[in-house]
């Protein structure tokens, strides 16, 4: 079969919801696109425990630290099941955490920030975990489907993350005076890079189109965005704190908030590597990894042994 | 420095007595005690097993997908392997 | 009253233990040498500070029924006293954990093996403190002892992994239990609390569990290809610690001594 005959036959499947499996045939550009994506997203979850078990020490009680824990902990897991899920796609683990290491490979920005107060704790709940669930949830149908699992798995433990942030920040925000400006400092610092989360504006994303005809994505940057922010414009009422943004208001005409523009130069410029945590961030993986190589050399060398000895016997 | 890595496994995890093992994903683990360990970790953090299966993945053996019409168009015609093939009276209980 | 007192401080002593090595586990979230190991230590700082957190529930239950019978105790401030109130507003003296806990975590060779001789040691404690006299503590016990198995079986396999391993990791494990072993007899050596309730058989008499736990170790270590260690260093249990105490209370009290009388 000709190559055209076999990418008319892939799209086919893809159009009428068929998912594909790691055997399958599919072009080389959607295997490298996925890669990816998939490490992309693997490596944003691994980094991202970063800012979060940086207050696990400090976190203010016991259930708090408890429940900190238990969600770095998931995000651990989530990084686990992309990382598999790229790895159907003949590429090793080890491959993707060098491309990371080496800065070839990037991860959400939104991690390039530090968490400078307990509020951040929440505010990253309820802000960067909502833009993340909201980005998510159409992935758990995505075309490929160790993709599509993954996301399934991640969604379905990823709720009570966005809980809990909103928890947080819920709790302080009918606390003290200190508390209430911590919270509402957190929401100032953590709103923008929340909304950049969603990427580029729909007509400078370059690589959207083909990704919506793989079904690898579903919903443009900017639809995502609109109705985040429409739902935050909501929920932050119910804190009785502020989103740092005059111009948002509702648009009863669109049905939906306006709210103010960008600053796609800040976006540009983490993304660059010059925010202000991108080289501790990425420090701290590499040093992890090389700390732990010879925990895992020996852990394999063991392993060898009792393999000779079981095989001698 | 050693470049080998920790082999690759894949997961299998029964949610409660009386169902299958269900394939639940794959971690690495330098060996099968280790791997078995991992997936309790990783796997049953929310109550989702009791009983785990882990198997190298290099020993899973796996029919080719370009080979999927002979192998599972066949089965499409023979209806009759189905019970609602058979027509008979609605008098005809418990069979 | 001087058993109530003796029942308090006993039950401190439990959930200090759990706490502080829980928090140690816990500072490794994020940092571990591989993503399964991360996750897996994660658990065992849950299960740890879970445990923690039902002594000192306990603790703050028999505290806020008794008297006070020193005015001055930070913990009579005439609020009730609660879980977090205990972990986070004593200062290093009036906890009462074992030295082992307290200690950095080193590279993960220490980390295992810090958790392999506190987890064999709760196996054995725990598992006859379910047979005592306390209904709660006994409870407690049944609850955590299943959790402390499976910590014994991963700490124990990671000692013998990475004692028979590599050259390196080896000599890493050697020199882990040339820092830790000295801080093991502290386990089995009874505070003024511990002797005077094993006598009414509210706390576990700790003598005996000393052989059984020196069993297991040699056994593990064997397996390992490791030598023991000598040496002997007490005082966590009746407040005196080491120097890594205070620091890691410093940071894990920072939020609620900076900002007093919240909730969080």
């Amino acid at each position: 079969m000709s190559v055209q005959e076999l990418e008319k036959i892939f799209q086919d499947r893809i159009d009428s919801e068929i998912r594909i499996e790691p055997r399958d045939w599919m072009p080389d550009a959607y295997r490298k696109t996925l890669i990816r994506q998939i490490s992309q997203h693997a490596h944003s979850e691994i980094v991202g425990m970063l800012p979060e078990a940086n207050w696990i020490t400090r976190a203010p009680s016991l259930r708090r630290k408890a429940t900190l824990i238990a969600k770095v902990q998931d995000e651990a897991g989530h990084g686990l099941y992309l990382y598999s899920a790229a790895e159907t796609l003949n590429i090793s683990r080890e491959e993707m955490i060098a491309q990371l290491h080496s800065g070839k490979a990037k991860y959400s920005s939104i991690f390039n920030y530090p968490t400078l107060t307990w509020a951040d704790m929440g505010a990253i709940g309820w802000l960067v975990d909502g833009a993340a669930i909201m980005n998510q949830v159409p992935l758990c149908r995505a075309s490929y489907g160790p993709y599509a699992r993954a996301m399934v798995r991640i969604c379905k433990e990823e709720s009570f993350h966005q809980r809990q942030g909103f928890e947080i920040l819920l709790t302080l925000s009918r606390g003290s005076a200190d508390q209430r400006r911590m919270c509402q400092d957190a929401i100032n610092r953590w709103w923008w890079p929340s909304v950049m989360m969603f990427g580029p504006n729909d007509e400078s994303s370059p690589h959207s189109a083909q990704s919506m005809a793989w079904k690898i994505k579903r919903f443009s940057n900017d639809e995502l965005r609109q109705r985040f922010v429409d739902i935050c414009a909501e929920q932050v009422k119910l804190l009785g704190m502020t989103l740092p943004d005059p111009e948002l208001s509702w648009n009863e005409e669109k049905q939906h908030y306006d709210f103010g523009a960008i600053d796609w130069d800040e976006f540009w410029n983490v993304v660059n590597g010059n925010g202000p945590c991108n080289k501790e961030r990425l420090a701290a993986r590499v040093q992890a990894h090389e700390d732990g190589a010879w925990v895992r050399e020996a852990a394999l060398a063991y392993a060898g042994k009792k393999r000779q000895e079981k095989d001698a016997a | 420095m050693s470049q080998e890595r920790w082999p690759l496994w894949e997961v299998f995890i029964r949610s409660k007595q009386g169902l299958d093992h269900k394939h639940a994903g794959s971690l690495h683990a330098a060996d099968a005690k280790m791997a078995i360990e991992n997936a309790r970790d990783v796997y049953t953090r929310r109550m989702e097993g009791v009983s785990i299966w882990v198997v190298e993945s290099r020993h899973i053996h796996a029919t080719n997908p370009d080979e999927a019409a002979s192998l599972y168009d066949p089965a499409n015609d023979k209806v009759y392997r189905h019970p609602t093939f058979y027509d008979l009276p609605d008098e005809l209980k418990h069979m | 009253m001087q058993t109530r007192q003796a029942l308090i401080d006993y039950t401190l002593h439990l959930a200090d233990n759990a706490l502080i090595l829980g928090h140690r586990n816990s500072e490794w979230t994020g940092h571990g040498p591989i993503l399964e190991q991360d996750i897996a230590l994660s658990n065992i700082a849950l299960d740890l500070i879970g445990q923690a957190r039902l002594f000192y529930q306990y603790a703050a239950l028999l505290i806020n029924k008794t008297p006070a019978a020193d005015p001055t105790s930070p913990l009579n401030h005439g609020t009730a006293v609660t879980e977090d109130s205990l972990a986070y507003l004593r200062d290093a003296w009036d906890f009462k954990n074992c030295l082992l806990c307290e200690q950095t975590n080193g590279d993960w060779g220490k980390t295992v093996l810090r958790q392999f001789y506190f987890s064999a040691y709760q196996f054995y404690l725990y598992g006859e403190m379910q047979k005592g006299k306390d209904a709660t503590l006994a409870a407690i016990a049944e609850k955590a002892l299943k959790e402390v198995t499976y910590h014994l079986r991963w700490s124990s396999e990671w000692v013998i992994r990475l004692g028979d391993g590599t050259a390196e990791s080896h000599a890493r494990m050697e020199k882990a239990v040339g820092e830790l072993s000295r801080l093991t007899a502290e386990l089995f050596l009874p505070a003024q609390y511990e002797r005077s309730l094993a006598e009414a058989g509210l706390a576990v008499d700790l003598l005996p569990l000393r052989s059984r736990w020196e069993q297991r170790v040699r056994e593990v270590f064997e397996m390992a290809t490791l030598s023991g260690g000598a040496g002997m260093l007490t005082g966590g249990k009746e407040g005196r610690h080491t120097e890594h105490l205070g620091y890691l209370l410093a940071e894990m009290q920072f939020l609620q001594r900076a900002y007093p009388g919240c909730e969080w």
